[in-house]
């Protein structure tokens, strides 16, 4: 994915307003529909860029900087492209102690990301050790995109590069 | 998705009663399965009603913090003159912990149902349930449950609406949660004022845990004294309890017990034990905050609010993490210090800076550069983080810190004393 800011579109039209405008009635103002709008940007574009935070900020009444203060507070939110597969794995204590960094280090083996958080020359895959998935009795899980996968180990990893490459 | 394991003879089954079983995720599988009663019941009820039946049965927030429910939803203004909000902390988020996760893939309904009850009890026509934004696989399961619970109209005039969190531990501090909900930064609020005063968008508030909402219906139709005598021990502490059984045990997973059960026996025999060839070293009982238990402590233990405090920790969210003797101590404590430097929302300084300079020396030592003094500069620190900050994120870090020095301290001063090979580089 080779994104920039200079290919901006607008996400908020057609059928995405619409979706916005539903959302918008769940809440008592326009504020309060901001993580969702985010939401929304980073389905529709992969990541968020300054471009689009604008965007959002006019959509809701709030500021840009408004918008960024919140986009940066959440690690959840991509503020530059990522690989096509965004791949999480638990290294916090519980799933550490099973395991979990022999885990990330079978990924990036095998997938040609350097570090974690680099994306792989290819543009497929980027690898992040992120803190507490909530599913410490399935040590390790991985959240391949939006596919919670658990009980990963290092032999299964291949199975897991091979399905998604 | 991982299937439970099937129920051991020592748990008691209530809330996991129907966890493996995908028929139960349904609106009409579950309404097979009595659900919905107790909802339909309790709006034949006056909301002051169903609040005195909750308080009556002892219920206490299955969060972490063990506030009476009843007493609780009894905050909320009797005389209603602006909206009433309830929000429901479905952010799990504390190591060791994965039982919501659990009670919202396997019965949906469950939780939407105790939800309702909840808002019919405190008057509030909106519930706002903040699933935290890794739980992809729960959300969608949450969102087909409400989908065909609302089309069959259950809910009366309350509605129920999901909203995905995006990666902040600290989004689960109720005040967090609710700035969250408002599209703020996950910041916590200064109490008071309260949420039942002014919580969200301002308005009288409510804020439960899932699983909490999960045992309401239970409640409902058997009723309080029925629910009171689900106790082995302590009184103040009733029902059932949903346990995460994590780290170095034979088998993971979530049980159910009633309050007062043998620490030893949900992890010697419901667990499976220990790897073969391992003993126990230790255990932190409630989810990563609350201070780790050595395993004379551990097999002392009896698991309710009372019983978990007398052996020098708290039950928490019940998330019980596992070490055993291969456990590096001293690693594991340097990564629970990670987590919550991570996840400071870096308000106040004893917290941004204190969770910061408390990883950085605990990889100091871990380096093989540990000082002599680092071990009493790190309870310096920790007595500054504590009881001293607008949420307690900064006592949860501090907590594993000084009972790890103090009941593993040889591990540290290995380390120091270039005994131990360094694992990390400085």
């Amino acid at each position: 994915m080779t994104m920039t800011t200079e290919e901006y579109r607008a996400v908020f039209t057609d059928k995405v307003l619409g979706e916005l405008q539903e959302i918008l009635s769940r809440y008592p103002n326009k504020q309060a529909a901001l993580l969702p709008a985010l939401w929304l940007v980073q389905r529709e574009r992969g990541w968020i860029s300054d471009r689009n935070m604008v965007e959002v900020a006019e959509v809701l009444g709030v500021t840009p900087a408004y918008v960024k203060g919140v986009v940066t507070f959440y690690t959840m939110y991509h503020q530059h492209p990522v690989g096509d597969n965004f791949v999480q794995v638990c290294t916090t204590s519980p799933c550490n102690i099973c395991g979990a960094e022999s885990v990330v280090k079978a990924l990036l083996e095998q997938t040609g990301a350097k570090d974690p958080g680099a994306t792989s020359p290819d543009g497929r895959w980027t690898i992040v050790e992120v803190e507490c998935l909530g599913a410490c009795g399935f040590a390790t899980p991985v959240l391949v995109n939006d596919d919670f996968i658990e009980n990963v180990t290092p032999e299964r990893v291949p199975e897991i590069v091979k399905k998604y490459r | 998705m991982g299937f439970p394991h099937p129920p051991h003879p020592k748990e008691t089954v209530l809330l996991s009663q129907y966890f493996g079983d995908p028929e139960a995720r349904s609106h009409k599988g579950w309404v097979k399965r009595g659900g919905y009663e107790a909802l339909a019941q309790a709006l034949k009820m006056q909301a002051g009603e169903v609040v005195e039946v909750v308080k009556e049965s002892g219920l206490r927030g299955r969060g972490g913090a063990g506030f009476p429910t009843g007493l609780k939803w009894s905050f909320m203004p009797k005389e209603k003159k602006k909206p009433h909000y309830l929000c429901v902390n479905a952010d799990e988020s504390e190591p060791g912990t994965f039982k919501d996760r659990e009670i919202m893939r396997w019965t949906p309904h469950a939780l939407l149902e105790g939800t309702a009850i909840a808002a019919h009890a405190i008057q509030a026509e909106i519930a706002y349930i903040y699933i935290r934004g890794e739980f992809t696989e729960p959300w969608t399961i949450m969102e087909k449950a409400l989908a065909e619970a609302n089309a069959a109209g259950v809910f009366g005039k309350i509605r129920i609406v999901l909203h995905r969190g995006a990666g902040a531990y600290i989004c689960g501090e109720e005040t967090a949660l609710m700035n969250s909900i408002e599209g703020k930064r996950g910041n916590p609020r200064i109490k008071p004022p309260f949420p039942a005063a002014a919580g969200l968008f301002g308005m009288p508030t409510t804020i439960n845990n899932v699983e909490t909402l999960a045992a309401v219906p239970h409640i409902l139709k058997r009723g309080a004294t029925w629910y009171k005598g689900l106790c082995l021990s302590n009184p103040k502490s009733t029902g059932t309890k949903l346990f995460s059984v994590c780290g170095h045990v034979q088998r993971p997973g979530n049980y159910e017990v009633t309050m007062g059960f043998p620490l030893k026996d949900l992890l010697y025999e419901l667990s499976g034990g220990m790897r073969s060839g391992r003993t126990l070293k230790a255990c932190i009982p409630g989810g990563s905050s609350v201070p780790i238990l050595s395993r004379e402590e551990t097999e002392r233990t009896l698991l309710d609010y009372e019983g978990v405090v007398a052996q020098g920790s708290m039950l928490g969210s019940g998330g019980v993490i596992v070490f055993d003797d291969s456990a590096d101590m001293v690693y594991q404590i340097m990564r629970l210090a990670r987590f919550y430097a991570h996840e400071s929302c870096a308000q106040c300084t004893q917290c941004r800076e204190g969770t910061a300079w408390t990883t950085k020396i605990l990889e100091r030592i871990l380096a093989g550069q540990g000082k002599t003094q680092d071990l009493d500069l790190l309870l310096d620190l920790s007595e500054n983080m504590t009881g001293k900050t607008i949420c307690v994120l900064s006592d949860s870090c501090a907590a594993p810190v000084v009972s790890g020095i103090k009941k593993f301290k040889n591990e540290f001063e290995d380390y120091i004393a270039g005994k131990r090979k360094p694992v990390m580089v400085a």
